[in-house]
């Protein structure tokens, strides 16, 4: 008996000690040296990742892990200035007025024949519908521009091959908001009111310059995500969309009725010929299209009103609709341009369409029914294969040099390894925890660059220390080089990054500025030397033309600002060297501080709300004498007889003005 | 007069042409790295003109007081392109003439010049490392910031290399090439004066 109770306590604790292990630490012996980048080494691939809701790109180092940069984009950005200079306050303009935030949830590297070419990211803005051009010269937001008629920008800003256009989809589909149309409808009278919109931007082949070329009005689907066609499927866009049910309350539930819902193949080359033959309709319509020129170092906003919109309905051969199962998310073409991927969120298996199939399908006039006016292609005639079993919720497909995809899976949260030909599933790894998105550097284009497969999770719990109920947001690094995917980081992000995409660092790095030329700059109130600077009276406007080099101003000392001006300080940073910014504050702005980088110009707007001396100073720790890089500005009662002067150096005391 | 062997007259010519290629190469070049400029800066020296980071090397240098790089106030400037151009003139000259009594000339003055050229180098930056503004932010007590005139030297965080660059080897090849000329004419002529023994 006694052996008996002995048995069973050992037996019990066994089984307590049994609790299944969770992915506290499962990096291999090796993991650390594949990561471990050295002091003063560089990594090889740059990341640019969505910052979500932080409106921004982050720019990190693979493999290690390591921020570099957030470039400012749809938010402000206090720290730097952006929308907060008179300068930078454009980039923001919408129709809807200043707006200082965003969602950024997917970038997209321009590509020249399907390739990386180093150039510029594009970024999508979610809530108020914009995409972003960011220059990888100099990582700056260089262009955004406004979407009309659209609503969840979600399915942006993807490319096509050649980056001939940026799109945009509807994820929200609305009443159209063009001129005379009706906007004040019942939202229970979706189905017959609103409408979704692909809206197809043009990229200036070398300027980068986008404009809003066309739009193709679908029927009220959630379009999701989206991919370019490649090679063979160049001309062709694939878009995923859910509620095809066309619910408007509790999503949720009403738009996860149907067995399937779509992807849409859009031959946007059919539609590009429609839209160079006029074969839509002009709307007036009211969006902003907002410029950076590197030169006068200024953005301006300028209101568009026209809009040319496709009707497929009509078009018949510009928009077919593939079955999709259940809700998909990513809907990728591998490399060849040859297949396509849909991953219902919901959906058990992954189904992969053939282009080719797809092709002969449209050709064979295969259509199983008509959904609003459009084709619905038969789903077995146009798919390639279904991946069986590979997990729960898949999300989102990327792909490798070898032919093979790697699948995000929310749900089961994991990545699975599959390849795309034979389908057939090869590997899988747990993620910590429930990833979204994923990278493989190149994934997206024509030629990965392979090597690593990026996680970016939604969930973070026990993974890093706690910081209370926020905590932060956590990317995986793993590697794909063997067979098998091995664990190698865990990396903290900011925001909470979507999509990313990772580029060898040897497109970028060669060509990244590192000043601004003085002698370029065309900045209104630039002072291009000392002797340049003063400081001026319009009315009640008292403008401060400015500059800073190590380490003074010039001017330093102002007088003769009264109450109810208002004061511009137009600093020129005329350091021509490598990593010297000079920053710029007053006392009491109600602002930001700005940062102005060597060459620049920038302009921050002051107005005094009472009576004193106010210092300034430079925030940007730019030399031993960094400390004494001030000066005063003395703002006097309005009527008050202070004569405007400036000086810098003058020490001999002036007489005292009453 | 005796005249100069066929291949000291294309020494000569040659030594004339390294003299010419001194318009096209800077002169002399001054190198400076500081634990914040691991990219260094460089100030290339010309017959005729600086170029390189000067303005950068101008900001820096106020610190410690040290006067502005300003090609309008070096004289040399204006003469060394005539300076030089004479010497191209005149070895040419000598090549086509082959008078041996112009070559020692030539090298005679050659080689004066270049101790005073060195000599007016090595005042300038004396002059630009001892004469500095009583107000520099930055002074340290009996420290001066004269660059080396050749090789290397720390000059507070800064470590300076000066070496001669492109123009500056043309130019000492050139100066060689027509010493060592002038140098075996002498012994050729020594031996020809000398009478035979047999």
């Amino acid at each position: 008996m006694k052996n008996l109770t002995l048995m069973l306590l050992v037996t019990m604790l066994t089984i307590a000690g049994c609790k299944p292990k969770t992915g506290t630490s499962v990096a291999s012996g090796d993991a650390a040296s594949k990561v471990y980048v050295a002091p003063g080494t560089y990594d090889e691939f740059y990341n640019f990742v969505s910052g979500g809701f932080s409106g921004q790109l982050a720019v990190y180092g693979i493999p290690s892990g390591r921020l570099f940069r957030e470039i400012p984009v749809f938010s402000e950005d206090p720290e730097t200035g952006w929308g907060y200079t008179e300068e930078t306050k454009p980039m923001l303009m919408t129709s809807h007025g200043y707006v200082p935030w965003d969602d950024f949830h997917h970038p997209a590297l321009s590509t020249t024949n399907g390739v990386h070419d180093g150039r510029w990211a594009f970024g999508n803005a979610n809530n108020t519908p914009r995409i972003a051009r960011i220059d990888l010269k100099t990582f700056r937001t260089a262009e955004i521009i406004e979407i009309p008629n659209s609503s969840g920008n979600h399915s942006s800003p993807f490319i096509t091959e050649n980056t001939e256009y940026t799109i945009a989809g509807t994820r929200f589909s609305l009443p159209p908001d063009y001129e005379g149309a009706n906007t004040d409808v019942s939202i229970s009278s979706y189905k017959d009111n609103f409408k979704g919109y692909l809206s197809f931007i043009s990229v200036g082949k070398e300027t980068g310059n986008m404009d809003v070329a066309f739009q193709i009005q679908i029927p009220p689907l959630n379009t999701d995500l989206a991919r370019g066609g490649k090679g063979p499927s160049h001309d062709w866009f694939f878009f995923s969309c859910y509620n095809s049910e066309k619910a408007f309350t509790l999503l949720e539930v009403n738009a996860s009725q149907k067995d399937k819902d779509f992807i849409l193949a859009v031959n946007w080359k059919k539609a590009e010929e429609y839209a160079k033959a006029g074969k839509g309709q002009h709307q007036k319509v009211k969006y902003t299209h907002n410029t950076y020129d590197e030169k006068t170092h200024s953005a301006t906003s300028e209101i568009k009103t026209d809009v040319l919109v496709l009707d497929p309905k009509e078009l018949k051969d510009v928009l077919y609709l593939i079955p999709c199962p259940k809700s998909p998310h990513g809907c990728d073409v591998d490399p060849t341009g040859q297949y396509i991927v849909g991953s219902g969120k919901l959906a058990a298996l992954i189904p992969v369409f053939s282009f080719e199939k797809i092709q002969k399908a449209i050709a064979n006039n295969d259509f199983e029914a008509e959904y609003d006016g459009i084709p619905v292609l038969k789903y077995e005639s146009c798919l390639h294969g279904e991946v069986q079993k590979p997990g729960l919720g898949p999300l989102h497909t990327e792909f490798d040099d070898q032919g093979n995809a790697y699948t995000s899976f929310f749900v089961s949260s994991e990545i699975v390894k599959w390849n795309v030909k034979s389908l057939q599933v090869l590997d899988r790894v747990p993620t910590y925890y429930s990833i979204g998105h994923l990278c493989v550097p190149g994934g997206p284009t024509a030629k990965p660059w392979g090597k690593y497969v990026i996680a970016y999770n939604k969930i973070t719990k026990d993974r890093y220390l706690p910081t209370g109920p926020e905590l932060t947001q956590s990317a995986q690094l793993y590697s794909i080089e063997g067979d098998k995917m091995k664990l190698l980081l865990d990396f903290p992000t900011t925001g909470e990054p979507h999509y990313a995409e990772a580029i060898p660092a040897s497109l970028v790095q060669p060509n990244s500025t590192k000043i601004f030329k003085i002698e370029e700059n065309n900045h209104p109130y630039a002072a291009k030397g000392e002797k340049e600077a003063k400081v001026f009276r319009e009315g009640n406007i008292v403008h401060v033309v400015m500059t800073s080099i190590r380490s003074h101003f010039v001017p330093d000392n102002i007088e003769g600002v009264k109450m109810g001006d208002v004061v511009y300080f137009h600093v020129t940073n005329l350091e021509q060297d490598w990593d010297v910014p000079h920053g710029f504050v007053v006392k009491g702005a109600n602002n930001a501080e700005m940062l102005i980088m060597p060459g620049e110009t920038q302009t921050l707007k002051w107005e005094p709300d009472r009576v004193g001396v106010f210092p300034f100073y430079c925030t940007d720790f730019c030399s031993a004498l960094h400390q004494e890089m001030q000066g005063y500005i003395r703002v006097s009662p309005a009527g008050s007889s202070v004569p405007l002067t400036f000086s810098t150096g003058k020490t001999a005391a002036e007489p005292p003005a009453k | 007069m005796k005249k100069i062997h066929n291949y000291s007259a294309i020494a000569v010519a040659i030594a004339a042409l390294c003299f010419l290629a001194t318009f096209k190469f800077p002169f002399w070049v001054i190198y400076l790295t500081a634990p914040q400029y691991p990219e260094g800066l460089t100030l290339y020296i010309w017959l005729h003109k600086v170029s390189g980071d000067v303005e950068i090397i101008n900001g820096l240098n106020h610190y410690i007081g040290m006067a502005i790089i300003d090609e309008t106030q070096f004289p040399e400037f204006d003469i060394l392109p005539y300076a030089i151009g004479f010497m191209v003139g005149a070895g040419l000259l000598i090549a086509f003439l082959r008078k041996k009594k112009l070559l020692f000339f030539y090298t005679i003055f050659l080689v004066l010049f270049s101790i005073l050229a060195i000599y007016d180098f090595w005042h300038w930056e004396y002059q630009y490392g001892h004469n500095l503004d009583p107000d520099a932010a930055i002074q340290v007590p009996g420290m001066s910031y004269q660059p080396p005139l050749i090789g290397f030297k720390q000059l507070l965080n800064f470590g300076a290399y000066s070496f001669p660059h492109g123009g500056g080897f043309f130019y000492i090849s050139g100066v060689v090439i027509c010493c060592i000329a002038s140098i075996l004419e002498w012994r050729r002529g020594k031996k020809q004066l000398t009478p035979k023994i047999r």
